[in-house]
């Protein structure tokens, strides 16, 4: 399956990575390689196959619905770029 | 004491145990080991120097404690365990100042069996890749030859193994990548059946794959590592809850009397390098020299395994690494003006290219026009692989066959990516299905000289039948010897 520069560059964009030319070209022929060998998939008849999204069963697990601070507010804002001591500082959005 | 370094660590937590070798001693004797090494081999982004010499000192002042398994013994950790108070990089720019502010599971229970973490190994980027060339801070070496790669995604932890700069270490394995470093490297690896350890720290690429085991230079060493990290986990909801077997106990056994050793015929055929087939053949006869019978069996959908993993991985990768984005941690670019921009920067300056390739490719098949055809398609194609492997151990108790097609390849070998992902191809299915799978060094390939690793795979949760088959062999196999650095 092919798959053009443009449209490496729209999933990119969706990804929120940006991009040069010279590498949405490289990226393009390499996906384009790797989407082919994947479609070999489309060999196997799997129309009544449940699908199988991790090896255990998941259930949902709820702890006890009890307030408790396992980490301090310094602790959980040290590794912010920018931070005021209080919140995470982002650029304006409006 | 003098090559400190060429002990095991069941030989080294002995000594300890018993005060013949003090814990500083130990220490002394890797980071020396590292100083003298790692220029050539470059295992480690951070090296513990100074907080290991502490906690030396704090555990020789309290002297030892039989409750502490691994009291005292020196151990290094991928470097996407989070360590609290210690760097935790991910090998990525994007990481690269992170330091977190809590211990995963596997790491505090190592501390809570005494051992002494010394440094965190190299890695590819966020564990993609086969070759631990896709570091965002330098390539590792493979000790027995540094112009070949020691595998990846883990190959930081089997070089430092290998290259005797500790007695163990943790590696990750979402698609083979404790299993081929180990095999490249001379070391035994072993990846744990998923939810047996705890993935509580361990920063995720793919969520229903990852699996963290240990790396180490003997069975022994692998089941006493093991003892330690298994067991269930509240912190983490697919740690299963299954009693943790006593897998030191398991060991030991005279001869593999009983066993049925399963040949996959899809892991024999073409594509097998001559001296792979030759060391992995002389072990398995070596297993029937010892008891073990032997029957073909077929895992039919493994040339599908390679397709349907990277779909599967690439897209949990698309969605776990999409919490980077400058905000709360890791990597900001420094002159956005507003926020999509920030993120977008962000990221575009922080990841690698193997990691931006597949973070693409995962947005990709799980976009809405490509999402029944790729991801879908391949959960599905997951079941039947699994169902496979059920039908394969109707009639074995533990598959037999090659890690790895060769042995370690020549840095800069596999440019292309496809061509790297299919280095893959007897590992990965194991993955898919969640199953336990180790490597066992059986010998060195008569062309290369290099390592040749023997593949175990079983039925969920038979680690200790795992381990207590290989140590037979091992035993009964001539000694590995240690590179020769």
């Amino acid at each position: 399956m092919k798959i053009s520069p443009e449209e490496v560059a729209k999933v990119a964009k969706l990804s929120r990575l940006d991009l040069p030319q010279d590498k949405l070209e490289l990226f393009a022929g390499q996906l384009g390689d790797i989407l082919d060998y994947m479609d070999k998939l489309g060999e196997l008849d799997t129309e009544n196959v449940e699908p199988m999204f991790s090896p255990v069963k998941h259930t949902t697990v709820l702890r006890k619905d009890e307030v408790r601070k396992e980490y301090s507010r310094e602790e959980v804002l040290s590794n912010a770029p920018k931070q005021d001591g209080q919140f995470f500082i982002v650029p304006r959005i409006v | 004491m003098s090559d400190l370094y060429m002990k095991t660590l069941s030989e080294m937590a002995g000594l300890l145990q018993s005060g013949e070798v003090k814990v500083a001693e130990a220490v002394k004797d890797c980071l020396s080991r590292i100083e003298a090494t790692e220029p050539q081999v470059k295992a480690l982004i951070t090296v513990m120097g100074e907080e290991a010499m502490k906690e030396a000192e704090t555990l020789d002042a309290a002297g030892p404690d039989a409750n502490k398994p691994l009291w005292g013994v020196p151990i290094v950790l991928k470097d996407l365990l989070a360590t609290k108070g210690t760097k935790t990089t991910c090998a990525s720019k994007i990481l690269e100042d992170f330091v977190p502010f809590y211990d995963g599971t596997a790491v505090a229970k190592l501390k809570e069996a005494g051992a002494v973490i010394i440094g965190k190994s190299n890695m590819d980027e966020f564990a993609m890749g086969s070759s631990t060339e896709n570091s965002a801070f330098m390539q590792t070496a493979n000790p027995w030859d540094t112009d070949r790669v020691p595998g990846g995604s883990s190959g930081g932890s089997g070089a430092t193994v290998a290259a005797g700069q500790c007695y163990a270490a943790l590696g990750t394995d979402t698609g083979g990548s404790i299993r081929l470093p180990a095999s490249f490297c001379g070391i035994v690896g072993l990846k744990p059946t998923y939810g047996r350890v705890s993935r509580f720290g361990l920063i995720a690429y793919g969520s229903s794959l990852d699996q963290i085991g240990p790396m180490t230079r003997s069975v022994e060493d692998s089941a006493r590592v093991l003892q330690v990290i298994a067991g269930h986990d509240p912190k983490d909801s697919t740690s299963v809850d299954v009693e943790v077997p006593d897998y030191l106990a398991a060991l030991g056994r005279e001869d593999l009397n009983g066993v049925t050793i399963g040949l996959p015929e899809e892991y024999w055929g073409e594509g097998l390098d001559t001296e792979v087939e030759e060391a992995c053949k002389a072990a398995v006869a070596k297993m029937e020299a010892l008891g073990a019978k032997t029957v073909p069996v077929k895992l039919s959908l493994t040339d599908y395994a390679i397709a349907t993993y990277y779909i599967i991985a690439m897209a949990e990768a698309s969605s776990n690494l999409s919490r980077f984005d400058g905000v709360r941690f890791g990597h900001r670019n420094k002159d956005a003006e507003e926020l999509v921009d920030m993120y977008t920067s962000s990221r575009t300056e922080g990841f690698g290219d193997e990691v931006q390739r597949r973070i693409i490719m995962g947005t990709y098949v799980l976009s809405s026009g490509y999402y029944d055809a790729y991801y879908n398609k391949a959960a599905k194609v997951r079941r039947l692989l699994r169902e496979d492997f059920d039908k394969a151990f109707e009639q074995c108790d533990l598959i037999a066959g090659p890690v790895c097609p060769t042995t370690a390849f020549k840095a800069g070998d596999k440019a292309d990516p496809l061509q790297m992902y299919l280095m893959d191809i007897f590992t990965i299915s194991c993955n898919l299905a969640g199953l336990p799978g180790m490597s066992l060094p059986v010998g060195l390939g008569k062309d290369s000289g290099m390592p040749v690793g023997l593949q175990f795979m079983g039925p969920a949760f038979c680690e200790d039948k795992m381990l207590s088959i290989a140590e037979c062999l091992e035993r009964h196999l001539d000694p590995m010897p240690m590179a020769a650095l």
